[in-house]
């Protein structure tokens, strides 16, 4: 490990493990959080990690305090991050909400498991997709990445921290059980090779500082607790001096930012992974530990003569909507396997708006998808 | 008698600027004069932390302000310094976060009875425990003022409220036993009314290091007062002044407050113990070097 | 002042004034400053300010020995003192 506490090297490692060592390579310096299956190996890592690479662990009381507790860290200055699984998810949602509203940039990371309530807590599910998008009391727009193995938890948590410091905004990494327990091949790159975005300061001096002022790309520097601003933050509506405002029209003007502020740079923010979409007939639309095993049921239509093609989110929050929507000009169906009852296909319908048929693989969870339903799905889309 | 230097006292014809008062550099000007009642409590005990801020020689830019939500919660709107307006319930956790981040900050939790000890129990249980190195300033009013006077974990049995109209038949919280026995380094309890004693003792509490909590009796004319025979500030701080008797050093398990009843005020806990940091630091020294 | 006898250090000792100010617009009639100024120096005008609250005023200028209690227990930050030349005690 070099100074930076960059962990550079090969590793055979759980993907919980390469979470937190993806979170201390982004230059996360403190985590707060709750001991929940199956996200508990992240909080025991960063407890080991942390004080040695000069950061804090702490265990919080619930996940209500661990949610906060990062977001005060937030802006005491440092990279902060949390993790959960579904049910302190849901505990986490008011506290994500201050986190938008405020603008605070962290990270909570979310090792989905069998929903609802306790569920299955030791078994994979992928049942908080939409709660990831609405989870939170009003309307807002959020980035939520999906990684699909434990190298890619590894990334993905950099991008996280990355985004959420570009666009001053938490950012979900909605993982789950089966990606977090897998034990896989992780590279960790040399410090140089990781790329890290900075939090933008203010350049002017405190007494012309607005803490709300947004600069063209609608986002605001970010003065840090300590550093003389003397500014105030608060969760009530409010204009550029961060004070309170109640009426309609600084509601207007606050909301519409926060949501542009997203999706404006939707080009930047969205990731996804294409494979044979040129002449597919069929699309197989899917994220996460589903997207990894839809992999063998697309090889085996292939072989049967199936144009099929592949499309994997892994930024589902912003949704991309403009590519399911030219895609539904192409082709004859979309096929989406999650671990849930329908979710993401939800969104996908809705952009494709009739133009393509979609037929969903479902499944409760507790499992990953059984290949032959898959399979079967994407024959009767080609049908 | 009268003295050869008289001395010209005609305030009617000054009109002082607002700006000239004082504690002006300390206000968020601009947002005076505050949202609280005419008579409410909140005011003065910020006047008090004021004026101990003052006094008490800190870096100003390094003094954090975190408060909850309510009517005390605002306090955080009107500091001219770092501050913050959370969630109901969390300022303190934030306080947390902000204090292990950044050490060199001194962090203040100014908030309300609902806030801190209902909602935010927890935590403060918690925080007092693990002794992280904060000052919690906790507004009791008897009540959530905020939205509209309903019955809270500190009104006292047999009160009035708006969800208690036939009177309070829960026990209250005896916040400074709660705060005492969740392992707080300072523990005192004052009323708006002894301002100079509360003065002193936010003071201490500002400068203890550890978890330090001063509980302020405070007024709430519009709501409880006027629901428990106590319609104005006035009577309150009367009441404040014929029942509040100070007992310093006395066991925090016997200042209960009953309706109407008698009100102990004082320093009880005034102790040394290694603060969160301390522990992490010196744990860590030995184990990781 | 009548003493049945007379302090030693009388010629060294003298009495701190103050000067009243009172910031019309951010009071709110509470009265805590004129129940509680132990010189009785204020008392409720009839003069009320735009949100309709009336106000104090002093009445007794000259009895004001700046002792503060009046800055410290306005809720509003709506009074203040400045410290005047002290005087001998009469």
């Amino acid at each position: 490990m070099n100074g930076d506490g960059v962990l550079t090297g090969e590793f055979f490692m759980m993907g919980d493990v390469a979470c937190a060592e993806g979170a201390i390579s982004a230059g996360c310096r403190f985590f707060g959080g709750y001991p929940i299956t199956p996200a508990t190996e992240i909080a025991e890592r960063m407890s080991e990690r942390m004080p040695r690479v000069g950061g804090t662990y702490i265990q919080m009381e619930d996940e209500l305090a661990s949610m906060i507790v990062v977001l005060g860290a937030s802006w005491g200055g440092v990279k902060a991050m949390t993790a959960t699984s579904g049910p302190g998810f849901s505990l986490m949602m008011e506290n994500l909400g201050l986190g938008i509203m405020t603008e605070t940039p962290c990270v909570l990371v979310n090792v989905q498991r069998g929903d609802p309530s306790t569920g299955l807590p030791t078994l994979v599910g992928q049942g908080d997709m939409m709660q990831a998008r609405w989870g939170s009391h009003g309307h807002y727009e959020i980035i939520a990445l999906s990684p699909s193995s434990p190298q890619e938890l590894f990334d993905l948590t950099i991008r996280a921290f990355n985004l959420s410091e570009k666009y001053r905004t938490p950012v979900l990494v909605m993982t789950d059980a089966e990606v977090g327990h897998m034990t896989e091949k992780v590279v960790i790159p040399p410090p140089e090779e990781i790329e890290i975005v900075p939090r933008r300061k203010p350049t002017v001096p405190p007494h012309e500082y607005l803490p709300y002022r947004a600069d063209d790309d609608l986002v605001p520097p970010m003065a840090n607790a300590g550093e003389g601003y003397r500014f105030h933050v608060t969760g009530l509506t409010h204009d550029e001096r961060g004070y309170p405002v109640m009426d309609a029209e600084a509601q207007e003007r606050l909301i519409s930012r926060l949501v542009e502020k997203i999706r404006r740079n939707k080009d930047d923010i969205i990731q996804l992974e294409e494979d044979g979409l040129e002449d597919a007939e069929v699309v197989v639309c899917s994220y996460g530990i589903s997207a990894r095993t839809a992999l063998w049921p697309v090889e085996l239509a292939r072989k049967e003569g199936i144009k099929v093609g592949n499309l994997r989110l892994i930024t589902v929050w912003p949704f991309p909507e403009e590519r399911i929507r030219r895609l539904a000009r192409k082709v004859k169906a979309f096929v989406v396997p999650e671990l849930n009852y329908g979710q993401i296909v939800l969104e996908v319908e809705r952009c494709a708006a009739g133009q393509a048929e979609v037929i969903l693989v479902r499944h409760a969870g507790g499992d990953i998808h059984d290949p032959q339903k898959v399979l079967e799905a994407i024959r009767r889309a080609a049908r | 008698m009268s003295n050869e230097q008289a001395v010209n006292l005609k305030p009617e014809t000054l009109d002082p600027k607002p700006e000239s008062h004082p504690m002006n550099y300390l206000l968020r000007e601009d947002r005076l004069p505050h949202i609280w009642c005419p008579g409410c409590g909140i005011g003065v005990a910020l006047s008090c932390f004021l004026k101990a801020l003052q006094k008490s020689g800190l870096d100003l830019d390094k003094v954090a302000v975190v408060s909850g939500i309510g009517c005390t919660g605002r306090v955080a709107g009107y500091v001219k310094l770092d501050s913050f307006h959370t969630t109901h319930g969390r300022a303190i956790p934030f306080a947390t976060g902000l204090k292990l981040a950044n050490p060199e900050l001194k962090v203040v939790v100014f908030s309300g009875d609902g806030d801190l000890i209902a909602i935010g129990g927890n935590h403060l249980i918690h925080a007092a425990r693990r002794n992280v190195d904060m000052t919690v300033i906790c507004i009791n009013n008897f009540n959530y003022g905020m939205t509209g006077g309903q019955v809270g974990p500190t009104t006292p049995t047999g009160a009035i409220t708006s969800t208690s109209p036939y009177g309070c038949f829960e026990h209250p919280f005896n916040i400074p036993y709660l705060a005492a026995a969740s392992g707080a380094v300072y523990v005192a309890r004052w009323t708006a009314l002894h301002v100079r004693r509360l003065e002193k003792s936010i003071l201490e509490a500002l400068g203890k290091r550890g978890f330090s909590f001063v509980e302020v009796i405070s007024p709430c004319p519009t709501l409880y007062g006027r629901w428990n025979k106590q319609r104005t500030g006035l009577d309150q701080m009367q009441y404040y002044h014929d029942r509040g008797v100070i007992k310093h050093g006395i066991d925090p398990k016997e200042v209960d407050i009953g309706l109407h009843g008698e009100i102990i005020e004082g320093v009880f806990v005034d102790i040394e113990k290694p603060t969160f940091l301390d522990f992490y630091s010196r744990a860590l020294a030995e184990s990781v070097g | 002042m009548k003493y049945w006898r007379k302090p030693l250090d009388i010629e060294r000792v003298e009495i701190p004034r103050g000067r009243i100010h009172i910031l019309k617009e951010r009071c709110k009639g509470c009265g805590f400053c004129v129940e509680y100024c132990p010189r009785d120096v204020l008392e409720i005008s009839d003069e009320f300010n735009a949100k309709g609250y009336y106000l104090p005023r002093v009445k007794d200028e000259d009895a004001c020995v700046n002792c503060g209690l009046c800055e410290m227990l306005c809720p509003e930050f709506a009074i203040y003192l400045d410290e005047e030349e002290e005087v001998p005690v009469p």
